[in-house]
């Protein structure tokens, strides 16, 4: 997953402001080639205006943007490498889907024909194979967004934007399109940068994830390194779920020695121990999965604590059970996976919890 | 099932109440407007009305007004000038709406508009006035270039001339054409021009591409909104062009109240009316094409 490509975008301390109010306060960061590479974050993070810095949208009040090794100060947008999938798609309602698709190729030198051939091409890798002729107002969320891609594939440009693409579609379309999305990317080869607020978007669909707050870059990794080694609380608690417990340092050489309410003392290595920024004290995290209900007879692969189960949720296949540790005040959220003939434990039932110091996280 | 029963049953429908509701409204309509009408088109079909229309049935108005010399000129005239007042007023209307929707920010559009409606604040006849004094014999500019010395005489092309007449209804129609373009532009998604230059063309080409097409709609309205009312226009003729230059209008006038030829003056009328609702009715056809695809 992390073979070193060649850089295609690079920001150098970009600065955004918007009068008085700081919308990027200082990105830096490089992103591959042939890249999927996901801008996470809540709504005002300033996600879609680095976005926009590369489309060429948005000028930038300091720093530099650099897409294959070319400054981007002063070049416009439609004299960028870049072509961008919006989030209203911007399909235009006057121009029938083939007119659209081919609606960049104007300059391209090839004869008419050619062209034709090419949007019909492009339709048919995005799955709209035949809907050439048909009027662009007369489609429905999931095709306008497949013309929109088709309409910017087309042009083969090294980068390929998406903001918030897949915000406006139902659940199950948005899951198709995900799937359709990552093939697509293989199949193109072209670096797609992703917008997204949905955590899950983008661990399903990306290579990299920059996690943003507030103007700043909080993480970049890849899915699994964020998911299991957040480096901060509110990262930690922006993508999936985690669990706190507040916990003291008792010394630190190497490795570091914890007190943590309801583990006890724990010896965890360095790449464990994270800087958090949150005000909330030092604290042991680790994601409801990681520690299971031990049933009868079940014995812990490591370490085991007594806990009283507070709540119950049914999913189905899952069920979700907030227990409480003993020797804590909060209840901590375990998720297991439900095996047939195993009952689904009531509230107020007593039980051992098996957890792995391996798998927690701690802030500072 | 009885017949009282299905007419308290009709009385409930949203038909009936479609049409309790626009009832005032329709009488109104018939009473002033089309009952009118039918009056000009039965006068426009009757024999010699000198001393008022009596019985008898002809089509020779007819045949006089589409023949005649003077009245294919003088429509001629009201048609030129119309469409060149439709043109002038259209083309200088566009930047102004451009302007206001791209160029002005949210909170200060309300101003603008407030702005461009403050000419309406005088009534027509004052500032038809006004030009007159701007263009007349004796007005700004012909004194003003003679006590310069550039002229030694009145220039006669800038009054009582079709161009001045032009000056003054392409002036007086200007809002009405500044709004449906604004209406117009207002409605474009603005992403769809970051679409256009993202794609690759500039902004005069996105515009060309996208901004345009798009508006057509409201240029289409303010041609109509522009057009018909010019052409039948009366006051500006008689004032402006001191009654030396008629139009159409003019001319029924002169017929039906000076002449006495209801006849005629009829038959002027309906003609003058056909031909403003073939030009309205092409408009509307280019303007369906336009509105397709932008239901939304």
């Amino acid at each position: 997953m992390t073979t070193e490509k060649p850089t295609m975008i690079e920001f150098r301390d970009v600065q955004k402001y918007y009068g008085d109010y700081h919308a990027l306060r200082g990105i830096t960061a490089t992103i591959r080639a042939g890249e999927f590479f996901s801008l996470l974050g809540p709504s005002g993070c300033g996600k879609t205006t680095l976005l926009r810095t590369i489309a060429g949208f948005e000028d930038i009040s300091s720093g530099a943007v650099l897409i294959d090794g070319k400054h981007m100060d002063g070049v416009p947008a439609n004299k960028r490498p870049t072509n961008m999938v919006f989030q209203s798609y911007a399909i235009f309602p006057h121009l029938t889907v083939a007119e659209n698709v081919g609606f960049g190729l104007r300059r391209d030198p090839r004869p008419a024909s050619e062209k034709a051939k090419a949007v019909a091409e492009a339709l048919e890798m995005v799955g709209l194979k035949g809907y050439g002729a048909r009027a662009a107002h007369a489609l429905s969320g999931g095709q306008r967004q497949r013309v929109a891609l088709a309409r910017a594939l087309i042009l083969k440009p090294k980068v390929l934007l998406l903001d918030e693409p897949l915000s406006a579609l139902d659940k199950k379309m948005r899951e198709q399109m995900q799937m359709e999305l990552i093939k697509l990317q293989r199949q193109v080869g072209i670096t797609f940068i992703l917008v997204t607020h949905d955590q899950e978007e983008a661990l399903v669909m990306s290579d990299r994830i920059a996690v943003m707050f507030e103007g700043q870059i909080a993480q970049l990794a890849d899915p699994e390194t964020l998911y299991r080694r957040p480096n901060s609380r509110q990262v930690a608690d922006f993508i999936g779920t985690m669990n706190f417990l507040p916990a003291k340092i008792l010394s630190e050489n190497g490795v570091v020695e914890v007190e943590a309410q309801g583990f006890g003392r724990l010896t965890l290595a360095a790449d464990q121990v994270m800087g958090s920024k949150t005000t909330e004290g030092t604290s042991i995290g680790f994601r409801p999965e990681t520690a299971t209900i031990l049933f009868d007879g079940q014995v812990a692969t490591d370490r085991e604590t007594l806990a009283t189960i507070e709540e119950v949720v049914y999913y189905g296949d899952m069920t979700y059970y907030d227990v409480r540790l003993d020797g804590t005040e909060k209840p901590m959220r375990l998720s297991m996976r439900n095996v047939f003939g195993r009952p689904v434990l009531d509230i107020g039932t007593r039980t051992r919890v098996g957890w792995s110091p391996g798998a927690l996280v701690l802030f500072r | 099932m009885d017949k009282g029963n299905s007419r308290g049953r009709f009385r409930d429908t949203e038909a009936a109440k479609g049409l309790m509701l626009v009832s005032p409204t329709a009488l109104y309509a018939t009473l002033l407007l089309a009952a009118p009408l039918f009056a000009v088109v039965v006068y426009s079909l009757m024999i010699d009305s000198k001393t008022g229309a009596s019985a008898g049935f002809t089509f020779n108005n007819y045949i006089e007004v589409w023949t005649g010399k003077i009245y294919q000129a003088i429509m001629l005239r009201s048609l030129i000038v119309s469409m060149t007042v439709t043109l002038i007023t259209v083309l200088l209307a566009y930047p102004v709406a451009y302007f206001v929707s791209f160029g002005v920010s949210q909170q200060r559009k309300a101003l603008w508009l407030f702005l461009i409606t403050i000419p309406f604040w005088t009534s027509y006849l004052i500032r038809v006035f006004m030009w007159k004094v701007i263009l007349g014999y004796n007005g700004v500019i012909n004194s003003g270039l003679m006590s310069l010395g550039i002229i030694d005489e009145p220039l006669t092309v800038i009054n009582y001339s079709v161009g001045s007449m032009v000056a003054t209804l392409a002036h007086a129609y200007a809002p009405f054409a500044i709004l449906p373009i604004f209406v117009s532009l207002e409605k474009i998604d603005r992403s769809l021009l970051e679409a256009g230059q993202d794609l690759g063309e500039s902004k005069f080409l996105t515009f060309w591409r996208v901004t345009l097409p798009l508006s057509m709609p409201g240029v289409i309205a303010a041609v109509l909104i522009v057009f018909i009312p010019t052409i039948g226009d009366y006051v500006t003729p008689e004032l402006i062009g001191g009654g030396k230059i008629p139009m159409i209008a003019n001319m029924i006038e002169v017929k039906m109240l000076k002449q006495n030829d209801k006849a005629m003056g009829s038959a002027i009328a309906v003609t003058a009316m056909v031909i403003v609702a073939a030009v309205s009715v092409l408009f509307l056809l280019l303007n369906k094409r336009f509105l397709k695809g932008q239901s939304k």
